[in-house]
């Protein structure tokens, strides 16, 4: 009997053109090669300089995300330098053969929900971008990693990375989700417990009963959050809830090669027994909705808790972080998360602008107004995703409640575009990143999940959002 | 890519845990399709107030510190995003190398992949170095071939993966060294199985 594997030393070994015996980075394949207007150009550059050409084209795909505008789009793309951004990927593409959702493409949006939501994501899969969100694509059981520039250069020349194979890290949740907890909930206690550094060179695997019983969009939002923690690739075994999202879309196999890549898709799947470096169990029972307080994803705390006092931090660096944090955010130790007033609200983003998101938030905003003085805007998070919503009427629950009805992108997760946050701005966003500037200098963001996002948007401050059902 | 051999110059300490990409170079400098000149902006919202004014006491402001060529910080350096602009702001601002107690993945490999050099000691160490760098006369020299820290009454050696030390050393383009494995590539594909994804 063979040793037990895991999912993603299965992957791996399934990608190896050239082992490096130990001494150096093994060479991998990689089938997915995902590319966007920003971390694109000095690679294309770079490509003709050295006389390079892109070996895959058939196996790379770029859209247009960071940069976008949201609103706005039929005057064109007002900043020049955004403007020459995105001329360039489109030249590039043509030049090299590779397709791209432009910005006057339906199947425009986020680079990690056109993926998915194109069937172009698969289990079994080496997938990289010049994104670090990139994780994401893992919850269909596919090894999936950001990358650098350079490393973009890499991929589009030779198909290859070479790579040094990371650790493993098991995160096990187990248990049924309390009322109000959602994915990105889930992974925000992950988060919180393991620390931004704490997946430092593991690929973590999500697993157990909690995980399992998620929906694929749920699992993206776990995925994409990796990089928060550290990691570079977060997975989840593929079973028959990643099958069925599969199954139909554009990109996806029929007929017999269906049945036979499903067949593949369940081979990869972790063996009993396998070993993993470092496993960490949490139970779904002991996670709440969270909201950060701070300038780190792991700076979170329950809805129903204070923002913490430093001086109870006994690590030096930490209390220094959160004394720093609590400056730059404006808070007090002590005061309630529910006393925490908001300006702005940001539902969208790789985390959390997918249709289930959407529908979620949706479902806490019908019939209410938001309060006065807020603005509170969604991106969904593709054109598709925005045409899906529209067909359901969420749009116009959005709007009678207040909200403004974006078009696809990145948006204020990032703040590329003009949508940013004015200094001093405090927003409850669904994104993924609290960092000093973030989404606007001076700017102040608390992650939240999406129905948590929509209920401060009708109170005005953060409220528990298990209060509402 | 220019070959590392030994790096001696002044340290700039900025002692905090997480500096994240974002901080080292903010995203409204990102629309930029060039690779080079990204140093003016550099930490852009640390060392200027919303005005556009220098910020005097920001490290990197201050004259004494202007020659610094050695980065000394904390725990996960350059977390958060993939962007490249990051350790190319840092380069293109004159720094050779980056000591801290950790970094993060993407990040330490984009160092690799450009030249400057991310060297990984212990907090102690670098908390040593920290103090020690708040002299700016005192110079370190970082000796790539040892694996050596050293400055005034302070030792360290610190890890490398060979092969990175490899390409450093020698200024190597990753893309050619792998391009030498064009054969294996070629076959890769070739056995690869049928149902494998394609974009057809």
């Amino acid at each position: 009997m063979t040793t037990p594997r895991t999912m993603y030393e299965k992957i791996w070994a399934d990608h190896v053109v050239r082992d490096g015996g130990g001494t150096e980075p093994d060479l991998l394949y990689i089938d997915l090669h995902l590319v966007h207007e920003v971390t694109s150009p000095q690679a294309f550059e770079s490509l003709d300089l050295t006389g390079r050409t892109v070996r895959r084209p058939d196996l790379t795909l770029a859209t247009i995300d960071h940069g976008v505008p949201t609103t706005g789009r039929e005057l064109g793309i007002q900043d020049p330098l955004s403007k020459k951004q995105i001329d360039t990927l489109v030249a590039n593409c043509k030049k090299h053969g590779i397709e791209l959702y432009d910005i006057h493409d339906i199947r425009q949006g986020i680079v990690h929900v056109i993926g998915p939501e194109q069937g172009i994501t698969q289990p079994g899969m080496t997938i990289v971008c010049g994104d670090s969100h990139t994780s994401t694509h893992g919850a269909f059981g596919a090894l999936a990693f950001g990358i650098g520039t350079s490393e973009v250069e890499h991929v589009l020349a030779t198909q290859t990375l070479p790579q040094t194979r990371p650790k493993s890290m098991a995160v096990n949740v187990n248990g049924e989700l309390p009322l109000g907890v959602t994915a990105k909930d889930v992974i925000l206690g992950i988060i919180s417990r393991i620390g931004v550094a704490g997946g430092t060179g593991y690929v973590i695997e999500y697993r157990g009963s909690t995980i399992e019983a998620l929906s694929m969009a749920g699992r993206m939002t776990i995925c994409n959050m990796s990089i928060e923690g550290g990691a570079r690739a977060g997975m989840i075994s593929p079973d028959e809830i990643t099958f069925e999202y599969l199954k139909g879309r554009n990109y996806a196999p029929t007929g017999a090669e269906w049945d036979e890549a499903v067949e593949y898709w369940k081979s990869i799947r972790t063996d009993e027994g396998a070993e993993f470096d470092v496993e960490v169990h949490l139970e779904a029972a002991d996670l709440a909705p969270y909201v950060s307080w701070g300038t780190n994803p792991a700076q979170t705390v329950a809805v129903t808790d204070a923002v913490p006092d430093p001086s109870e931090f006994e690590d030096a660096l930490e209390r220094d972080a959160a004394e720093r944090a609590l400056v730059y955010m404006d808070l007090e130790p002590g005061t309630p998360i529910t006393e925490i007033p908001v300006d702005r609200i940001f539902l969208g983003s790789c985390t959390n602008g997918r249709i289930e998101d959407l529908r979620a938030a949706a479902a806490v905003v019908e019939g209410r107004t938001i309060a006065s003085d807020i603005h509170a805007m969604v991106v969904p998070g593709s054109g598709l995703v925005k045409l899906q919503a529209e067909e359901e009427g969420l749009d116009l629950i959005f709007k009678n409640a207040g909200f403004e009805w974006r078009d696809a992108g990145c948006s204020m997760c990032l703040g590329m575009n003009p949508d940013i946050l004015m200094p001093g701005e405090r927003a409850a966003s669904t994104s993924n990143r609290n960092f000093e500037g973030r989404q606007g200098r001076n700017g102040r963001t608390h992650l939240v999940s999406p129905e948590m996002a929509a209920a401060a948007a009708i109170a005005g401050r953060f409220v528990d959002v298990r209060e509402w059902n | 890519m220019e070959p590392i051999s030994v790096i001696t110059g002044q340290m700039a300490p900025m002692p905090r845990a997480n500096v994240d990409t974002d901080a080292i170079i903010p995203k409204q400098f990102l629309k930029r399709v060039e690779r080079s000149g990204f140093g003016p902006f550099l930490f852009y919202e640390w060392a200027y107030d919303e005005e556009g004014e220098l910020i005097p006491d920001f490290i990197l402001n201050q004259a004494d510190y202007a020659a610094a060529e050695v980065l000394v910080s904390g725990p996960n350096f350059g977390s958060g995003s993939s962007r490249e602009h990051a350790p190319w702001s840092i380069e293109d601002r004159g720094f050779k190398a980056i000591i801290a107690p950790s970094f993060a993945d993407i990040f330490y490999n984009n160092c690799i992949n450009i030249g400057l050099l991310p060297v990984v000691l212990t907090d102690d160490e670098v908390a040593k170095l920290s103090e020690i760098a708040n002299d700016p006369d005192n110079l370190v020299t970082i000796d790539l071939e040892a694996q050596k820290v050293t400055t005034i009454g302070f030792e360290a050696g610190f890890a490398i993966e060979p092969f990175a030390k490899h390409r450093l050393a020698n200024g190597l383009d990753n893309i050619a060294l792998t391009l030498e494995h064009r054969e294996a590539i070629d076959g890769f594909e070739q056995m690869r199985a049928e149902h494998k994804p394609s974009l057809g």
